[in-house]
């Protein structure tokens, strides 16, 4: 094991991201696919996003993933091209960490707000 | 000031596995790891195997992992460590003995960047002269000592040992900016191939890691750019 510091904190929540959105991205084109069997089919299987309490923590998930992966990505490319990029890498990690946390809150919100008994438009 | 220091240990000649060893060693606040490594190996246990030579940050021998984190023992006060210790071999390298790890893998990749003045024309009638602004351009990466610090702190080279790493890279850096130098294209070779300078993925485990303060991670960027922009 390494004590990394929070560049390496940074890479393992990019690259986790980045996966977890691919994974994502491949069980979007099933679930979009399945229109190609009648609205019947497609409306019963996504509904599932909605309906289930897990997948609504999923989806959660899913943006909190896609927010940090924007945001770091932002970050990384500050470093690769802004020559003194690398100087602030440790701010700008806290910095996505916040803007992604904030950014979260609506998402909640709207997402899980319902599963603790909130009334969500 | 009393330590408990765990240090991992192998033998490959008679221990399938690796383990910990645990020493309770007096040691001042302001003795180094490495006068504590010592204080064990004299007094305690003189099976315990390192490198060391010079020991005050010079050579570049005794990179370690001194509690989760690449360090020269001879450049960390005990103090700063605390009075808990675990002190490991460098990742990625073959243990041969306890905390010494098979370098020549290292120096091979430090070879293949070419680490020297390349410049064939005839010698000026004066010096090759450096401006301290040209100077300026590489001065950083001319502090590196080779203890491995960096290149074994590195995620991208644990999982790919062919990665040239940052070591190599920092050496590369300091002729590619170097106005005297000829030999850019035939390093560029090296660096920007599959296992050059695009595998690093700015983790800059490596930048924390060195001890002669080097901006790692910035010289392997500064690299990238360079080729990127000779390339438009
Ligand atoms: C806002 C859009 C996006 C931005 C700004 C972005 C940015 C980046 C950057 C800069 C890297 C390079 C990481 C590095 O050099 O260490 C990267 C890697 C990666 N991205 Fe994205 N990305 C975006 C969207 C996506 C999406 C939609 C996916 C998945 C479908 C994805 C998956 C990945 C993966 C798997 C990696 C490799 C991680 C690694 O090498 O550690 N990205 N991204
Ligand atoms: S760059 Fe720093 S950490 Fe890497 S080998 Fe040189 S001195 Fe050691
Ligand atoms: S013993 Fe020479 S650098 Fe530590």
């Amino acid at each position: 094991m390494y004590r990394g510091r929070e560049g390496m904190w940074s890479w393992i929540f990019h690259r986790m991201s980045g996966i977890g959105v691919l994974l994502f991205l491949f069980i979007h084109i099933v679930d979009t696919a399945l229109i190609g069997w009648g609205p019947e089919v497609y409306n019963a299987v996504t509904r599932i996003y909605h309906e289930w309490t897990i997948f609504r923590f999923l989806q959660f998930l899913l943006i909190a993933a896609v927010l940090y992966h924007s945001f770091n990505g932002v970050r990384i490319l500050m470093i690769d091209f802004w020559p003194k990029g690398y100087q602030y890498q440790r701010q700008m990690f806290y910095g996505a960490m916040a803007l992604t946390l904030l950014a979260l809150l609506p998402t909640g919100y709207f997402l899980l707000g319902p599963v603790f008994g909130l009334q969500v438009r | 000031m009393l330590i408990q220091c765990k240090v991992r240990r192998f033998n490959p000649t008679v221990d399938k596995k690796p383990y910990f060893s645990t020493y309770q060693v007096e040691a001042e606040p302001t003795d180094r790891v490495l006068d504590m490594l010592n204080t064990i190996k004299w007094e305690l246990d003189g099976t315990l195997t390192y490198r060391r030579s010079c020991a005050h940050g010079v050579c570049g021998s005794d990179a370690m992992r001194i509690n989760g984190r690449n360090r020269l023992a001879c450049k960390v006060l005990v103090r700063d460590i605390g009075n808990k210790m675990t002190i490991e071999p460098m990742m990625g390298f073959t243990v041969l003995r306890d905390l010494v790890v098979d370098m020549e893998p290292f120096f091979e990749k430090y070879k293949a960047v070419k680490p020297y003045l390349i410049n064939d024309n005839p010698a000026p009638v004066t010096e090759r002269l450096q401006s301290p602004e040209e100077l300026e351009a590489y001065d950083d990466t001319t502090k590196c000592i080779l203890c491995a610090a960096c290149t074994t702190a590195c995620p991208p080279f644990w999982s790919n040992p062919d990665f040239v790493g940052p070591a190599a890279l920092v050496n590369a850096h300091r002729f590619i900016f170097d106005s005297r130098d000829k030999a850019g294209a035939e390093r560029a070779d090296v660096i920007s191939s599959r296992e050059g300078v695009w595998r690093c993925r700015t983790v800059f485990n490596c930048t924390d890691a060195c001890p002669r303060g080097i901006q790692v991670t910035n010289a392997m960027e500064e690299v990238k750019r360079k080729l990127l922009y000779d390339r438009a």
